[in-house]
């Protein structure tokens, strides 16, 4: 196996998850490791959006096992993985499209006025402001303003600001849906190399990704699900597009015993 | 392979930007300009308009209304809505005149009554985040509960037994210094809703429940609670706006406040507010509030058929809105 010698950061195994008669997860196993991108693929229904819905604390699988740093995690919601530094760009990016970028970056986590002031939740508006604008620059993302409503940027401006959101807060593993979806080819590249970056501060980086040629370019590892379970693994330097495909259509035998 | 050539040259920056009216006042920038506009026509041909009498009249009629008016707006930020606070209104103020007739302490009295308010705007929240139940159908109930509530209790009998204590009347009718207290508290509690909607994190949380629910519970936003925090304000303020009303008459009107929910709907969106969510300011609503209160006097004043002021409010109200969609598509285009 590709994988590195060392214990992974996220790990699932044996994750079952059911929607009425519906089984999307039938066992599924995930392994992330700090400071790598690890690529989840797999075919329309293969239970990629549910398998990173369970690990990042929106959904609550019905029966497995997930680990944090070798601590067993149990997510009751999404605001229990943001504490452990789990954070998550969804594919509809989930902006409040009418407040402006540096509220969205902070937005459930507002910096308030030393008290007196901030006994009353009054907002310290300028430290988010200033924050904000060093969170895109440490990514090199340029925006226009970062005081306009969201709803006002372009949509690869939109991926941007949720993708430094998620970045900007993420300690251990920022999983990322679609997150080039949409995007044209400069602002494709910009937040691909957001992405290495974020992998560079040793963060683990799960992305969710249709495209196999960015997949390849810009994942350490690939972990492939084919109805409800992983199939496959691959170091990216090994595996061609070819070898996804096969894995995802299931020319490939189980790899995880159902 | 070819290198990249070219990068998105623009900066991450808070530059200078080009300074509008819009700018400086927000989205309440058309409603200031119709006032001014209102206020300058009616100085020019009434004689009466500018006088101390007529404008503290013109205070006094439009404070409750304006008070109401922020606790609406609060509701539709969350892109809600409250139709229950005309009778809601009626309600406290019921209460607390019957309190008072009964002997009761003035400041039990009012205490109460505007408890009666929050316990209404507490079950109005409850029935939109736990039913589920759309605010338009939970609050037309409470519209009607409400209503029902005070005609039964009040025998749809007005409340003023020997007289209601002088002290309580002094409330909305005593001045400070030759200004109205209807005008200060109302001047007060938009200023406190301006305050809070844009320099706190509640604030912050009502708008962002208004931009998208499901972004702000993911994001960390206890939505729930700041919805039945607005409903619960809402009422608040219905309830001390009863109160008010009740001082000023100096009785407890059963049918008070019929049609105020509709009114204080189209002072929020004269004012600039969505009904959509997370568009509109307390200064706004108050605007839209003064709008239609100044046209109103100053038709009374000029003897204008009131029947062509209601046209004309009509009127104002489609004017608003049109005009936000459509300066919302032009911005979109030049975005």
């Amino acid at each position: 196996m590709p994988d590195p010698p060392s214990p992974a950061l996220l790990s699932a195994a044996g994750v079952v998850k059911r929607f009425g008669h519906v089984q999307a997860l039938r066992g599924a196993a995930f392994d992330a490791y700090a400071g790598e991108v690890v690529a989840l693929i797999g075919d329309n229904g293969a239970g990629k959006s549910t398998l990173v819905k369970v690990l990042s604390g929106a959904l609550r699988p019905d029966a497995g096992s997930m680990t944090l740093g070798g601590e067993p995690l149990d997510l009751r919601d999404p605001l229990d993985a943001q504490r452990l530094g789990i954070e998550t760009v969804y594919q509809d990016l989930a902006l409040a499209y009418d407040l402006d970028a540096a509220a969205n970056l902070h937005l459930g986590r507002e910096t308030l006025r030393r008290p007196p002031l901030g006994w009353l939740g009054m907002l310290d508006k300028d430290a988010m402001r200033a924050g904000a604008v060093e969170a895109f620059r440490s990514l090199r993302i340029t925006l226009p303003d970062v005081t306009v409503p969201v709803r006002s940027l372009s949509g690869g401006q939109r991926q941007c600001v949720a993708v430094a959101r998620a970045v900007a807060w993420a300690t251990r593993v920022v999983f990322m849906d679609e997150p080039t979806a949409a995007l044209g080819v400069v602002q494709r590249r910009q937040v691909l190399d957001v992405i290495r970056r974020v992998r560079d501060r040793g963060v683990a980086v799960v992305l969710i990704s249709h495209n196999l040629p960015e997949v390849l370019a810009v994942a350490d590892r690939v972990e492939v699900l084919r109805l409800g379970r992983r199939v496959a693994r691959y170091a990216s330097a090994d595996a061609s597009v070819k070898d996804l495909v096969r894995a995802m259509t299931g020319a490939v035998t189980t790899e995880d015993p159902p | 392979m070819p290198k990249l050539l070219w990068r998105e040259p623009v900066g991450t920056a808070t530059g200078p930007r080009v300074v509008t009216l819009g700018a400086v006042a927000g989205r309440e920038s058309g409603g200031l300009v119709v006032l001014l506009v209102a206020v300058g026509i009616l100085a020019l041909v009434s004689n009466e308009f500018l006088t101390g009498g007529n404008l503290s009249n013109l205070a006094r009629q439009v404070a409750i209304f304006g008070i109401i008016a922020v606790g609406e707006l609060l509701v539709i930020l969350t892109a809600g809505i409250d139709l229950s606070v005309g009778s809601v209104l009626a309600l406290s103020g019921a209460v607390t005149a019957q309190l008072l007739v009964a002997g009761v302490p003035v400041p039990l009295a009012i205490g109460v009554g505007i408890a009666v308010g929050v316990v209404l705007g507490l079950v109005n929240g409850m029935l939109v985040t736990r039913l589920k139940l759309p605010p338009f159908i939970a609050t037309l109930g409470m519209l009607g509960i409400a209503r029902g509530i005070v005609l039964v209790i009040t025998d749809a009998k007005t409340v003023q037994g020997s007289g209601l204590p002088q002290g309580f009347q002094t409330i909305a009718n005593g001045t400070v210094l030759g200004v109205p207290n209807l005008l200060i508290i109302a001047a007060g509690v938009t200023a406190a809703a301006w305050f809070v909607l844009t320099r706190t994190v509640f604030g912050r949380y009502v708008y962002a429940v208004g931009s998208n629910p499901e972004s702000a519970r993911l994001a960390g936003v206890p939505v729930r609670t700041v919805t039945v925090s607005v409903y619960a304000i809402s009422g608040l303020l219905a309830g001390l706006g009863g109160v008010l009303l009740t001082s000023r008459l100096g009785a407890g009107i059963p049918t008070a406040g019929t049609g105020f929910e509709l009114n204080a709907i189209a002072a929020c969106v004269i004012g600039g507010a969505s009904l959509f969510g997370a568009k509109g300011s307390a200064l706004g609503a108050a605007t839209g509030a003064l709008i239609m209160g100044v046209l109103n006097n100053g038709g009374n004043l000029l003897a204008i058929n009131a029947f062509y002021l209601q046209i004309a409010i009509g009127v104002l109200i489609i004017v608003a809105v049109a005009f936000d969609q459509w300066n919302t598509r032009a911005a979109a285009r030049s975005g």
